[in-house]
């Protein structure tokens, strides 16, 4: 999340204040983003070191300096919006780790973690859901949240489609011990260690 | 609070000897009034056989249906049948709507066909029809209307006049995102004012619109979620999940 090309898009609107920014910031994305007043006033302080962003009278303090933004700092948020976000390598998913430990641990039934999480995650997205189904014509809660329920389906899949290859193998479910192991399997875990 | 719509302990056991399948093992649920509850499970979990048995379509082999806490085994068949067309509306991914009728006709054929008068069964259709919104499509037929326009029609047949229990099998599944969206916000809408929703599906994110969601595995109520954390703390830069 870059609050720094969040405040260089509200300043392209017109000259505004640190307070002001912040309540923009809230209000544009849904009330639901908390942002404190010293992070704005950080990152504006860099903004201005970079050039990106000016006040009107440098030698002014305080919470009624106003700041606009420059032409490079227009460059500099064009060039942001339109550069794709920074691809990450595959993450250490806790989840995906829990469930391959699980599939080790004798007596552990791995349809009823996967269902402990599958709860967890559901009862998130309701939350969320509900959020969204108590304002309406908020368009910007509406497309964080979208961003969040997307996120958790995506999750909520994953455990329902591990649920069904479990199913399907059941051999890969809870192994007693000393029973044999696949080499396959075994490297798959020592990876994600 | 005597629930608008209660399971105890029912089983349903198709077939038998080799070829028996236990559809439905014991589930006991209750819902009550004005509230939305949503069915989850993969495929084959018996979900569509238990909105079958709750809207009375089919009986259990086993346990008791009591809708309005009055059981339904006890029913004479036409009673069950003048229940069900009073009191239970269904709602179907394909919309189910009869295509020779105009949208206020199939809102209103639940009542027509409980022998109340065609124009007061009709002013009461388009009252439903203007609830969902689509009030002045009144006059067309299914074939001129959208996906989320026919699926509107069809939950304003299930709540039209005073039907209070409705049952949906994966209602947005044949809707894109926003349509789908759009229809359950309406049935969420259904269920402030006084409507009492069960609806099965596969989609956590349709399920998600409800109350309360109950998980079902092949034919237990293995568990279930309501609104869980707090969603400003979690959307805390840095904290997605």
């Amino acid at each position: 999340m870059s609050v720094r090309h969040a405040l260089l898009a509200l300043l392209t609107e017109r000259p505004k204040f640190g307070l002001q920014l912040r309540q923009e910031f809230e209000s544009g994305t849904g009330a639901v983003w908390p942002l404190n007043v010293g992070q704005v006033y950080t990152t504006l302080q860099r903004l201005e070191r970079d050039g990106l962003v000016e006040s009107e009278d440098a030698d002014i303090a305080g919470p009624q300096k106003d700041f606009r933004i420059t032409s490079a700092g227009r460059d500099e948020l064009t060039e942001w919006l339109r550069t794709p976000p920074e691809s990450v390598p595959p993450p250490r998913d806790e989840l995906v780790i829990k469930l391959l430990v699980a599939l080790r641990v004798p007596g552990v039934d791995v349809h009823d973690i996967l269902q402990t999480h599958r709860r967890h995650l559901v009862g998130s997205m309701q939350r969320y859901t509900h959020l969204k189904a108590a304002a309406a014509d908020d368009v910007a809660l509406a497309l964080v949240v979208d961003a969040q329920v997307f996120r958790l389906d995506g999750v909520i899949r994953w455990l329902d489609a591990a649920d069904s290859r479990l199913k399907q193998f059941p051999l890969a479910g809870p192994r007693p011990p000393g029973a044999e192991v696949s080499p396959d399997g075994d490297r798959m875990v020592e990876g994600r260690r | 609070m005597t629930a608008a719509l209660e399971l105890r302990r029912v089983s349903k056991v198709y077939g038998s000897g080799a070829t028996e399948v236990h559809a439905l093992r014991g589930v006991d649920l209750a819902v009550y009034p004005g509230e939305l509850v949503a069915i989850m499970g993969p495929s084959g979990c018996g979900k569509s056989t238990l909105l079958t048995i709750a809207g009375t379509l089919e009986e259990p082999t086993d346990g008791e249906v009591l809708v309005d806490g009055i059981e339904v085994s006890g029913m004479s068949r036409n009673d069950r049948a003048r229940m069900r067309r009073r009191s239970i509306g269904y709602v179907f991914q394909d919309f189910n709507l009869l295509a020779g009728l105009t949208a206020v006709e199939n809102a209103a054929l639940p009542l027509e066909l409980d022998g109340m008068p065609a124009g007061r069964a009709q002013g009461l259709g388009l009252r439903a029809l203007e609830e969902l919104g689509v009030a002045e499509r009144a006059g067309h037929y299914p074939d001129d209307l959208s996906g989320g326009e026919r699926q509107r029609v069809s939950i304003a047949r299930a709540i039209v006049g005073d039907r209070h229990l409705l049952l949906a099998d994966e209602p947005t599944g044949a809707l894109d995102s926003v349509n789908g969206e759009a229809v359950m916000r309406l049935l969420r809408g259904a269920c402030q004012r006084g409507v009492t929703g069960l609806v099965v599906t596969h989609d956590a994110q349709l399920a998600s619109w409800a109350d309360r969601v109950v998980f079902l595995r092949d034919g237990r109520m293995v568990d279930q979620a309501v609104p869980a954390g707090a969603p400003g703390a979690m959307l805390a830069p840095g904290a997605a999940p």
